[in-house]
């Protein structure tokens, strides 16, 4: 297969993730690396930094809408912060010193945690916690405009939020995804932020976080020009197509077909780690 | 137009920040395409290798090494130039943030948001 005829298609299957990750709210780089490896035998390492770099392009867009909204907690964000960049690092660094087969089951159980989570649908919102000392010293409370008019809302558990975080941080760096589900798990069960500000601040912070990861990457030689190109560009399509179509798709089919997809990837890539065969 | 101290809040930051992004995706998105457009027409016929790992080429680990490669007669440094300048669209955005917050005389937010910034500036830098 020469350039000309890779490029458009790996364009197509990184188009198909960034629109099936903008829909079902999992993101686009846990869908492209399984997709690369599995179906064109792309080396995981090449496949992981191509990845991260989408990952950056997606969420810094709908992170720009989203803060424009005053939906994302720009503080939560950026203390946060300070735990998924470390953890990314650490993250990282592992990569580089992990057998690709190692790399690949490990893919595939985050994998089929996000099937798991596909096919569940979205949690209720957390009832609000007890006040938090830290939180208040940091000034993490705020508001988020609803139909009601502006709801304030307390965050609780800082310090489980921030472990949780590092651990979010750790595993983006190790697989260039966003891992946003365990962000929002961080924010929304640990730590009682609403559930529509944990998901826009946790894309708010996805950016930051896969920038860490990013350099470390960079320096690795992991991100191929000729192959992050179609995929960057692929996701960053779909994306924002797929962030169109949002009202008007049938959610619960789209989440079942989904977790359908992601589930028989997740069996995939721990087979074939297990084969040895990345 | 003069900002006074007192005019910074975290609206007026969200706001800057917003346009940033966007602006920043879309320059990064720009230059990708126009580098990928003429990576293509030049190594199209050319067999990708992507299923064996070499690491890419010395001059596409590095920034500096990036920016000196880019150019006409290279159109993968062009490719990887544009991904760096996404790289450094959330990079930019802490930076913005920790002038934000240097404006609006939030001392913790202050420190919080360089250690962020210097933990970004660190995996850039590199050697790693």
């Amino acid at each position: 297969m020469t350039n000309l005829e890779f490029t458009p298609l790996v364009f197509g299957i990184s188009a198909v993730a960034g629109c099936l990750g903008a829909l079902t709210g999992l993101g686009g780089g846990v869908v492209v690396t399984p997709a690369l490896t599995l179906l064109l035998g792309v080396d995981i390492r090449y496949a992981i930094g191509a990845s991260l770099v989408s990952v950056i392009a997606t969420s810094s867009g709908a992170a720009s809408a989203y803060v424009r909204e005053g939906y994302s907690n720009i503080r939560i964000g950026m203390f946060l912060e300070i735990a998924t960049t470390l953890g990314a690092l650490l993250g990282a660094f592992l990569a580089t010193r992990t057998p690709t087969a190692i790399l690949s089951v490990i893919f595939g159980l985050v994998l089929l945690h996000a099937a798991w989570q596909s096919s569940r649908g979205r949690p209720r919102d957390e009832k609000s916690k007890q006040p938090d000392a830290l939180a208040r010293r940091l000034k993490l409370d705020g508001s988020y405009p609803s139909a009601e008019g502006s709801c304030a809302y307390q965050v609780g558990r800082v310090k489980t939020g921030f472990s949780v975080m590092f651990g979010a941080g750790a595993l983006s760096g190790l697989l260039g995804i966003g891992s946003g589900a365990l962000k929002v798990i961080a924010m929304d069960q640990a730590m009682g932020v609403p559930f529509k500000v944990s998901t826009t601040t946790s894309n708010f912070m996805i950016g930051v976080t896969a920038a860490a990861s990013a350099g470390i990457y960079l320096n690795r030689g992991y991100i191929e020009p000729g192959l992050a190109m179609p995929v960057m560009l692929g996701v960053l399509a779909g994306s924002i197509l797929g962030a169109r179509q949002l009202i008007a798709a049938k959610v619960t089919v789209l989440r079942w077909t989904f977790a359908g997809v992601v589930g028989v990837m997740a069996v995939e890539m721990i087979v074939s780690g297990l084969k040895g065969k990345l | 137009m003069t900002v006074r101290g007192n005019q910074w809040n975290d609206q007026r930051l969200e706001v800057i920040i917003s346009v940033l992004l966007r602006t920043g995706v879309l320059t990064a998105a720009a230059v990708v395409l126009l580098g990928g457009i003429c990576f293509l027409s030049r190594r199209g016929h050319e067999q990708p290798e992507y299923h064996v790992f070499h690491g890419a080429p010395q001059i596409y680990r590095s920034v500096a090494g990036v920016i000196h490669a880019a150019g006409p007669s290279n159109c993968q440094a062009v490719i990887q130039l544009g991904l760096l300048l996404l790289i450094l669209t959330p990079v930019a955005r802490v930076a913005f943030s920790l002038a934000g917050f240097a404006l609006e005389r939030d001392g913790t937010y202050v420190a919080l948001t360089f250690i962020v910034l210097a933990i970004l500036i660190y995996s850039l830098a590199g050697p790693h």
